[in-house]
């Protein structure tokens, strides 16, 4: 073997290990946490890099606690009511903002990035507030609301690239057909948008889901919290008993249709991560 | 009975004047061709007319009213564009029939006559296609379908044949040109190509700059061009300039020229002073040529071989070579020497702003006995 | 950002005479834009005026009567020979610090793996996309299912890390990642860093994509060395993006909270100004004094972000 090739050859296994290193950096704490959740409470505290005998009575005990239950559908409800509203407000938006030219435009969009940078924080005695007024407290109403400070700006911003790359001559046609405003962007422009509208669903969907700070501001009792917040509030008798295997199975199981979602739909994530940063 | 009238129409973008002071009259049923190079303001106008775009000043006249604030669908246009524009989620059916549904046109009538469009465009068969299945003549048909189902007055074109390829192009051609003798409707198309301009055209609009160079039939613009630019946008080869001096302006103008030497030509020059730069215009077809004396003449520089035609070139040592349009037959070759014959009838005269002198036609006919055949002085 | 800024190039085309049928498409954009503008009036500005208010207030959280007026006083007050206020609060400057030093050392370390492990990623082989997807499990996580599992990890009895660290040898001790006061930094900065790398990635990966491949192609030809090569020519092609990933990143690492609160709650080692200002505002009922954290905070994430638009304008300008 010449030396050139030996080079080639050690670069290859070089490669290949950093690609190894590289995934179980990304995959090892989830498959770790899978492994706990399989372990019976007994055999928890021995370190243990493989899944023996797996046990799925932690499985068990979680989803026979209504309240955890309670917690994925209010997640779900709340999630997909922000999704909804979210994508309806802003497609409206993205029409005008990506398609017509209009004094106050740049203004429109740097107010809306503005918001996208608000820190929750800064707004939480205002919304708090806001929410105590309009009688929302402690339901899920007041997340659903409160939810689009964050997921509206970006919906916004996404559709209005996606938006803007669509043909002019496409939306001149449906000009030159009588078509008014509304109907060209629910009969013309909408049906293309379609992809777009899925992938920017997705990630705004990602992102109530994953919310923690509104949702353990807002509500109050376990009938109205949200999973992160259920996840972040199981304890048990004291700090360091807490009942890791019963949290890691709640844990995989919120997460695991993410990753699943995430696996499936994976470059239309990246169009839209990337077509709000980069692009934007 | 006109049709369309535009009335000093300007338009700005910023700080760009697109349009300046653009007056035209289109007669009911006349195919109209808006043509000029890239930037001219050839599209802009077919939007304004359409309504996609709004006009800054002047008035734009549909049937003797006034439409500059009406909406496309109320000015009673229908447009082709470039692109074709068809909407990709809908079937052909649903593409033709769009603007009609929109139109609360009742079912039966829609369907009527989106069979109708269909026939003429010879689409019956494809009407339950998606856009992305049909080739691109197809298409381009489909886009004149969808604008014609509402049957309007004022069809417009927009460059519609720049995406086919050239074999395809001159089938569409044809075929535009039946529909308009089919149809009876007024049509305006913009091109940037001459052929189609020429070949399709009942007027032709030629703009440059933002303004209108002249309006005629193709045959008074290439045999009577109004400007220098208008002379050399049409016709290719393009027409030969040579920079010439007026010596003694008047009805008959004797004017100093590279190739002819000192000549009686007759253009009115009578507001013209001596001395003025002119460009003297001659088009390669009337251009003839002959053997010259040995040590005499011009050099051929180069010859192109067509087929039909030969192009040669010739250097005259001044201004740009000069091409000239031989039969095949008459076989010239790089380095010959030859002379120059030019038909007094057409040549043309232009100022130093490019705009064409006057013919005196009454004079022609004795000027034609001396001068009709020079030979050249190098 | 650049894409508005050129889209706001074509607003020229409005300084001249508009027209009806521009009037009324203008009045459909403004009607369109009206649910979203109020819907964000509600939820964004509309509060973000209360909580200014607020911070010159000595509002409660159990009294809903909004308090009454006390001026800058939850900010800097002096009384008898007394400074108060959060101004003058160690606790804040603290988590004023920790922010900082949260931010800082995080951003840099995401922007620097994530622009490697993009490099890494740009190779074409086999099994790449299934790669890239892997890599965003990290992302599709909640921060505080994350969070949890990397304190159980961390766990100082039963934790795997400390038990990898032992059984390898470096380590002669288990360490109380959370818990100890020098460490428990470290470990929020882990668990950030992990699940933030493949955003950055992302952001890295497409802007690779991106870049014109003529000039790698002349380089090789040319023949210079790879190393040089990223440094003269990717890293300066790379810098926007990378800018806009690293400013991304920052606006976000200043308001930080979900981490810090489920790793170490309100450990004062850890605390950062989303936490101090919540723990205020929530836990002490103190909607006066919270707000006026919150005001801060915002005026720090405001002033970066202005400079970023700022920036980012200039760069427009320069590059046209």
């Amino acid at each position: 073997m010449s030396l050139r090739q030996l080079k080639k050859t050690l670069l290859r296994f070089g490669f290949w290990c950093l690609i190894g290193v590289l995934l179980l950096y990304a995959v090892f704490p989830f498959y770790y946490a899978i492994v706990t959740s399989l372990k019976p409470s007994s055999a928890l505290f021995e370190v243990s890099y493989w899944i023996h005998n797996p046990d799925f009575s932690n499985y068990a005990t979680v989803l026979h606690q209504a309240s955890f239950l309670r917690a994925i559908a209010n997640s779900l409800i709340v999630s997909l009511c922000v999704v909804t509203l979210a994508l309806f407000l802003s497609v409206t938006a993205a029409y005008a903002l990506g398609r017509v030219k209009f004094r106050g435009r740049g203004t429109v969009l740097m107010m809306v990035l503005g918001v996208s940078m608000f820190p929750q924080v800064a707004v939480l005695s205002g919304l708090f507030e806001v929410i105590r007024a309009l009688g929302l407290y402690n339901t899920s109403w007041a997340l659903i609301l409160s939810y689009t400070i964050f997921t509206l700006p970006f919906t916004v911003w996404v559709l209005t690239t996606f938006m803007g790359q669509l043909p002019h001559e496409l939306e001149e046609a449906a000009i030159m057909d009588g078509a008014s405003p509304w109907v060209t962007l629910t009969r013309v422009l909408l049906p293309l948008l379609w992809p777009a509208l899925v992938t920017t669903g997705l990630l705004a969907f990602i992102a109530a889901w994953n919310e923690f700070l509104f949702a353990l501001t807002f509500t109050l009792t376990d009938a109205q919290r949200t999973v992160p917040v259920a996840i972040a509030l199981i304890s048990g008798g004291s700090p360091h008993e807490l009942p890791w295997g019963l949290l890691m199975a709640a844990s995989v199981l919120v997460t695991v249709p993410l990753v699943i979602l995430v696996l499936i739909f994976q470059r239309r994530i990246v169009s839209g991560l990337t077509a709000g940063a980069l692009k934007g | 009975m006109i049709k369309l009238k535009l009335d000093n129409v300007n338009k700005q973008l910023g700080g760009a004047r697109i349009l300046r002071d653009v007056s035209l009259e289109i007669a009911a049923g006349e195919f109209v061709v808006f043509v000029g190079p890239s930037g001219c303001g050839k599209s802009t106008l077919l939007r304004l007319i359409a309504g996609l775009d709004s006009i800054c000043g002047g008035d734009l006249l549909i049937d003797g009213r006034r439409v500059n604030d009406l909406e496309p669908r109320e000015r009673g246009v229908g447009m082709v564009f470039q692109s074709y524009a068809l909407y990709p989620h809908m079937s052909v059916y649903d593409n033709i029939s769009f603007g009609l549904k929109l139109a609360k046109t009742d079912k039966i009538s829609l369907r009527e006559r989106v069979l109708k469009t269909a026939q003429i465009l010879q689409l019956d068969k494809l009407l339950q296609r998606k856009p992305k299945e049909l080739s691109g003549g197809q298409r381009q048909r489909v886009a004149m379908g969808r604008a014609m189902a509402r049957e309007p007055d004022i069809l417009l074109f927009d460059e519609p044949l720049s995406n086919l390829d050239a074999s395809l192009r001159v089938q569409m051609r044809n075929e535009i040109a039946r529909l308009h003798d089919r149809l009876g409707s007024t049509m305006i198309y913009v091109t940037h190509d001459q052929v189609e301009a020429m070949t399709l055209a009942d007027k032709i609009v030629v703009l440059n700059g933002g303004r209108v160079e002249q309006v005629g039939s193709p045959r008074e613009l290439y045999e009577r061009p109004a400007s220098r630019f208008v002379a050399g946008f049409l016709g290719s080869p393009k027409m030969n300039f040579l920079t010439a001096r007026l010596h003694a302006p008047g009805e008959t103008s004797l004017v100093d020229t590279p190739v002819l030497g000192m000549t009686s030509l007759p253009f009115d020059s009578s507001n013209l002073a001596a001395g003025a730069l002119l460009t003297m215009g001659v088009r390669p077809e009337h251009i003839s040529l002959k053997v010259a004396e040995a040590a005499a003449g011009i050099v051929v520089t180069g010859v192109e071989y067509l087929g039909s035609e030969t192009y040669v070139h010739l250097e005259t040592g001044q201004d740009e070579p000069l091409i000239c349009r031989c039969e095949v037959s008459a076989g010239w070759q790089a380095g010959d020497r030859v002379e120059l014959q030019l038909d007094i009838d057409k040549l043309h005269l232009f100022d130093d702003d490019g705009a064409a002198l006057k013919r005196t036609p009454h004079i022609i006919e004795n000027l034609r006995s001396d001068v009709s055949l020079h030979a050249v002085r190098v | 950002m650049p894409a508005s800024l050129t889209l706001a190039a074509h607003d020229e085309h409005l300084l001249t005479r508009e027209t009806p049928i521009q009037r009324r498409r203008v009045r459909a954009a403004w009607l369109f834009l009206a649910p979203m503008l109020l819907c964000l009036a509600l939820v964004a500005a509309w509060p973000l005026l209360r909580t200014f208010w607020f911070s010159l207030t000595d509002a409660n959280l159990a009294d809903s009567g909004g308090g009454s007026f006390v001026g800058l006083s939850n900010y800097l007050f002096h009384d008898e020979s007394n400074w108060s206020g959060i101004l003058v609060d160690p606790q804040w400057w603290n988590a004023v610090r920790n922010t900082l030093h949260f931010t800082v050392v995080s951003v840099g370390l995401e922007i620097v793996l994530g622009l490697l492990v993009a490099l890494l990623l740009n190779i074409k082989f086999t099994g790449r996309s299934l790669v890239r997807a892997l890599i965003l499990i990290p992302w599709a996580i909640p921060t505080i299912v994350s969070a949890k599992i990397w304190s159980w990890m961390l766990n100082d009895q039963f934790g795997i890390i400390n038990h990898m660290m032992l059984s390898v040898g470096l380590i002669d001790a288990p360490l109380a990642w959370t818990a100890d006061a020098d460490l428990s930094m470290w470990a929020v900065i882990i668990v950030d860093v992990w699940k933030t790398v493949p955003f950055v990635t992302l952001l890295m990966l497409a802007a690779l994509q991106m870049l014109p491949s003529d000039c790698y192609e002349a380089a090789r030809v040319d023949g210079i060395h790879p190393l040089k090569v990223f440094w003269r020519v990717t890293l300066p092609l790379l810098m926007p993006a990378l800018l806009v990933a690293a400013i991304f990143r920052i606006l976000d690492s200043l308001r930080v909270f979900d981490v810090i609160y489920v790793l170490t709650s309100n450990s004062s080692s850890t605390m950062s100004m989303s936490v101090y200002a919540r723990q205020h505002l929530v836990e002490f009922q103190d909607v006066g004094y919270g707000s006026a954290a919150s005001t801060l905070l915002f005026l720090v994430v405001a002033v970066i972000a202005m400079l970023y638009l700022y920036l980012g304008r200039r760069q427009m300008e320069v590059r046209s």
